[in-house]
């Protein structure tokens, strides 16, 4: 019964692993059916604004409310100074990241403002557009201080230290180094180099960061709903540092409208929000607008890399050398720390390649603008973008097709399990493979003829590739061995009701991407009842098994695994009461879509819901001793790895304009291997959106910054997301190799488009241009950018 | 974010609105389509006190052909409607294009072109098919009608020649026999305002006759690139480099997101060059 999961057997009863069936919750979503933090209504409730600050660092002199409490509705108003004795402020650091530091950061600043954008005041009101009027008449004096905004020079001497008790405006930095790189790039038949830049961007979630938190002084509980990803960990968080015991902190987390790694963080503003409920004894209720958002929601990716790869005459890969260098914000965030993308890019870079000498290097710097931490594919798409980018970089030195040369270069699929030289446990990875079907898929020889007939009339058209490693399925070695409360184990609980329908509640949670569709379809087909039998509760500490939540891609692997277990064990539980029930032994019974049958031939003996009956109602029937457990929880966490890795490769296929610099996508195809494929439709649609949100970095999406540290995009007007009219047909293959670390086999998937989607792009604009002599390295690869590249305009700053 | 406390009262005819807008004082704002004024106030960038929604007055409305042969469009129409009205398709065809280029679909529904024209915008399209159509604007306040050339209209960023108790009650483009005009813009994103744009009016006969070239997206408002217009007008083989040369002298782009004059200077060569060869393509065509 408990064999590893094989669905390359369809037929099989309850075959739901491995089938694209529809997510049960996705008429909800459409209809406008869907319950968000901004539909709950409590009695008593209200509403919070934040006066945030204008400046990218100012002392705060003044703070006068008295005009903004004289509009009838508004409630109350806190600074800084109000709420700080109430929270314990939080520094974000990890232990493993030695060296790491950052400040003490509060709901609100207590003097000092560093960004702009940054909550100052919080303002309560009987409205969200009365606590507006009122924000809006609150004073703050402001002495403007200089703003540290360019990260280059974040740590001269002459650049004012943004936190004085930190000494200087130094995060963390790290070199991962193995082999004798000196001596590899000494010897080396040919060198290439570039300097990288990824954009900074955001992840743009449909419902914007929500919260609704409601003290009860009565019982002492805190109520919190939420729109996150990870409610155990926010629960942690708010009991800690409010003072309450963990048990008197639920958070509800109903329907979220997407998260990317937004929500999965502690906002000051939220914390705000808590404490102001606490304090007041009513809900209080915060729904981040989109103007807010842009200034307030995490950034990523605000990287400058250089990099240098060394190849042999043989066309071998010898050794990368990379010098990364990231500018975060004013603080660390909590309590991921915003050092993990810069420690994943010297985690990642070469990663599909066998190689043996390595150097990374990354600095992580202080700045005066919005905090940066983990966004969808955290530190990926900046790694493969540099790697990617150095292997084309060489292929082209030693005159070699870029398919090619990867092939020459991508780790053996046999050779596993393996260390990578930047030290990454690989369990077991398919890149030739994964190469070979794309190959296929995208008819190479027939798109490189186009290329050169296009070229003929004029037409600049390129085809680039990006071969890549996700990160999945995290260990404790993620966050818990440097002190995080954050869990990397899941849990399911799986319960039979009377009628034979059955109950899972998962500590993993749903933000859109399916994750209650697929624990339905591992718990059916575990249980052996129809899918349409299961019912899925998610996101409720007071409901579900403890658990981490959404991140780093563990939902389908790490919560999927417990449900499998559940499930199982739920089943077994069955089968001993039936067996009883029936006068037969449990082995030779099953349960078959709600039904229990005889294991052999298959003959119906009597629906689940008559069991359950029984269990439930007439329990005087059954042997004294007989247990009736219809109710399992199984947790998982992995152990033999500290990541499940995952692979595959993109390819790109675009036009340039080369005389307005503007890129036409024709094409774009992905091939995965994230181990077993529960819903194939569900994995493409991550992949997909994926691909999508790579494409948003590598072209569109950029939060610009004036000189001084002011943020000049604002709106939905200026910060260009991807559309659907700008995006091409996205293929996508799979290879299935799965982890054996489970029964079920899955990897995560929901990252992998991210990771790989901004290196193919580059990489096809250059091939577009390599015949004119231009490169682009640095992103968004925006028209203007395109056109300096090829010497059509000069380079300006705008 | 939510609008700041706001007065609404709808006008039925146009006494009406004026006497609405008198008693609401100097803040009060017009709504039409709401398509650029909403947001604004959802920004909190504007607190007029007072909305005079003026979207039930009728003699607002409407597209017909009035005595001299001229097109006459109500302010009120929305771009949906201007795109989809047999007359405009027939009479002032680039209408209908330049609908197609306007943002998406939803604000197309409600977006007029007195609101377009009203804002100003120096990166709408509808100001500048007015400016290159010579249309006249028509002007309406307690005093009467004004008529006011679409070029003298528009002067400057988000400012028109309106004054304080004016409104735009209708847009004319007069009959141009023969005369062919086209649009085209650079946009990153379809919807999106364009990084720079043309219109190119030119006819009858050969696109060197009387071309009217004004460009969108590269200034504060609609501009006529006179020079160039010079050039073209030349004709032969070398016409159009002398134009796109020309451009240098016409235009003074000031930097946007996008990139800075240079960059802009570049996509309005680029654009020059395409709207020119579509007019010769479209002659060639028939």
């Amino acid at each position: 019964m408990n064999d590893i999961v094989d669905p390359r057997s369809l037929d099989r009863p309850n075959s739901y692993i491995g089938r694209s069936v529809p997510r049960p919750n996705i008429r909800k979503l459409v209809e406008g059916a869907a319950r968000y933090v901004d539909d709950v209504i409590l009695p008593r409730m209200l509403h919070a604004a934040f006066v945030r600050s204008p400046h990218p660092h100012a002392r705060i002199v003044r703070i006068d409310v008295s005009a903004a409490l004289s509009i009838p509705g508004v409630v109350k108003a806190f600074t800084g100074a109000d709420l700080a004795p109430h929270c314990e402020p939080w520094v974000a650091v990890l232990a493993h990241l030695k060296g790491m530091k950052s400040a003490p950061q509060r709901p609100l600043p207590l003097d000092v403002a560093t960004w702009a954008g940054e909550a100052i005041v919080a303002v309560v009101a009987e409205t969200r557009a009365l606590a507006e009027d009122a924000a809006a008449r609150v004073v703050v004096d402001y002495e403007p201080l200089p703003a540290v905004t360019d990260m280059e020079t974040a740590l001269d001497p002459a650049t004012p230290v943004i936190h004085a008790d930190l000494g200087d405006n130094l995060v963390f930095e790290r070199t991962n180094e193995s082999g004798d790189v000196e001596a590899a790039f000494r010897t080396a038949h040919k060198v290439v180099s570039a300097t990288f830049h990824t954009g900074r961007h955001t992840g743009v979630t449909l419902e914007p960061r929500s919260i609704l938190a409601d003290f009860n002084r009565a019982t002492g509980q805190l109520v919190v709903h939420h729109s996150t990803q990870a409610p155990h960990m926010i629960r942690d968080v708010l009991a800690r540092h409010l003072r309450l015991p963990e048990a008197d902190v639920r958070v509800i987390c109903g329907d979220v409208g997407g998260s990317y790694g937004i929500k999965v963080h502690v906002y000051p503003d939220e914390m705000a929000v808590a404490v102001i409920a606490k304090l007041m004894g009513r809900p209080v209720k915060f729904i981040a607008d989109r103007l807010e958002s842009f200034s307030s929601d995490i950034h990523a990716r605000d990287h400058r890399i250089e990099g240098r790869l060394a190849v042999d005459a043989a066309g071998r890969i010898l050794a990368f050398d990379i010098d990364d260098l990231t500018g975060i914000g004013p603080y660390s965030v909590y309590p991921r720390t915003s050092a993990v993308e810069g420690n994943q890019v010297v985690n990642l870079i070469g990663g599909p390649y066998d190689f043996a000498h390595y150097r990374a290097r990354t600095t992580v710097v202080l700045q005066n603008k919005t905090p940066t931490c983990q966004y969808r594919a955290v530190g990926h798409p900046i790694a493969t973008a540099v790697t990617e980018g150095l292997v084309d970089l060489a292929a082209e030195a030693l005159g070699m097709d870029p398919l090619d040369f990867r092939l020459k270069n991508l780790m053996a699929d046999g050779s596993y399990p393996r260390t990578s030289p930047a030290g990454m446990k690989f369990e077991g990875l398919s890149h030739v493979e994964s190469l070979e079907a794309l190959r296929k898929m995208i008819d190479y020889p027939a798109l490189r003829a186009d290329q050169v007939a296009a070229r003929a009339r004029g037409i600049h058209r390129g085809i680039g590739f990006a071969s890549f490693i996700e990160l999945t399925n995290p260990s404790p070695f993620m966050y818990g061995i440097g002190g995080a409360r954050i869990s990397a184990q899941d849990g399911c609980t799986v319960r039979i009701d009377p009628d034979g329908t059955v109950l899972a509640a998962t500590g993993v949670t749903e933000q859109g991407q399916g994750t209650e569709a697929i624990i339905a379809q591992i718990v059916a087909e575990a249980v052996g009842v129809p899918m349409s039998s299961v019912r899925v509760v998610t996101g409720d500490t007071l409901a579900t098994p403890y658990g981490g939540g959404t991140w780093a891609c563990r939902g389908a692997g790490i919560g999927g695994e417990a449900a499998l277990r559940a499930g199982r064990a739920t089943k077994e539980a069955a089968l001993v009461v039936a067996g009883s029930m029936l006068q037969a032994a449990p082995d030779t019974l099953d349960i078959v879509m709600g039904n229990i049958v005889d294991r052999a031939g298959g003959a119906v003996r009597m629906p689940l819901s008559e069991l359950g009956r029984i269990v439930y109602f007439r329990g005087d029937t059954l042997p004294a001793e007989l247990p009736r457990e219809l109710m399992q929880t199984r947790h998982f966490i992995t152990t033999q790895f500290p990541f499940a890795f995952t692979n595959g490769i993109q390819a790109s296929w675009l036009e340039v304009d080369i005389d307005t610099g503007m890129v036409n996508l024709l094409k774009h195809w992905c091939v995965e291997d994230c181990g077993r494929v529960i819903n194939p439709m569900l994995v493409d649609e991550q992949v997909r959106g994926g691909v999508v949100q790579g494409i948003g970095g590598a072209l569109y999406e950029h939060c610009v910054y004036s000189p001084d540290g002011h943020l000049l995009m604002g709106s939905m007007a200026d910060y260009l997301t991807p559309m659907a009219a700008e995006m091409p047909d996205i293929e996508v293959g799979h290879v299935e190799t799965p982890t054996r670390e489970s029964a079920l086999g899955a990897k995560g998937a929901g990252e992998a488009g991210t990771a790989g989607a901004p290196a193919a792009i580059m990489n096809a604009i250059n091939d577009a241009l390599r015949p004119l002599g231009a490169r682009v390295f640095a992103q968004p690869f925006t028209p203007a950018r395109i056109l300096a590249a090829l010497g059509r305009i000069p380079t300006e700053t705008a | 974010m939510k609008s700041p406390p706001l007065g609404y009262v709808r006008a039925m005819d146009m006494p009406d609105v004026f006497r609405l807008r008198a008693n609401a004082g100097p803040d009060a704002r017009v709504l039409a389509g709401g398509q650029s004024l909403l947001p604004t106030l959802a920004f909190r960038l504007s607190d007029p006190g007072t909305l005079i929604d003026i979207t039930r007055v009728d003699a607002l409305r409407g597209i017909r052909l009035v005595a001299d042969g001229a097109l006459r469009v109500g302010a009120l129409t929305t771009h949906a409607e201007l795109g989809r009205d047999a007359l405009v398709r027939v009479r002032v065809p680039v209408l209908a294009d330049a609908v197609g280029l306007i943002a998406h679909p939803a604000i197309r529904n409600r977006g007029t072109i007195g609101g377009s024209l009203a804002y100003a915008d120096p990166a709408a399209e509808l100001p500048a098919v007015c400016v290159a159509l010579d249309a006249v604007v028509i002007a309406v306040g307690p005093a009467g009608e004004r008529r006011i050339a679409a070029r003298d209209f528009l002067t400057g960023l988000f400012t028109t020649a309106l004054a304080g108790d004016e409104l735009i009650a209708a847009v004319e483009f007069r009959p141009m026999p023969g005369r062919r005009t086209v649009i085209h813009e650079l946009a990153r994103r379809s919807g999106d305002y364009a990084m720079a744009g043309i219109v190119l009016a030119a006819g009858p006969g050969t696109p060197t006759h009387d071309p009217r070239p004004v460009f969108f997206g590269v200034g504060d408002r609609p501009i006529l690139a006179t020079r160039a217009a010079a050039c073209l007008a030349v004709g032969g083989a070398a016409a159009l480099a002398a134009a796109q040369a020309a451009l240098d002298g016409d235009l003074d782009p000031p930097s946007d997101q996008h990139g800075g004059p240079a960059f802009k200077r570049q996509l309005a060569r680029v654009l020059l060059a395409r709207a020119v060869n579509s007019l010769i393509d479209a002659r060639d065509a028939r």
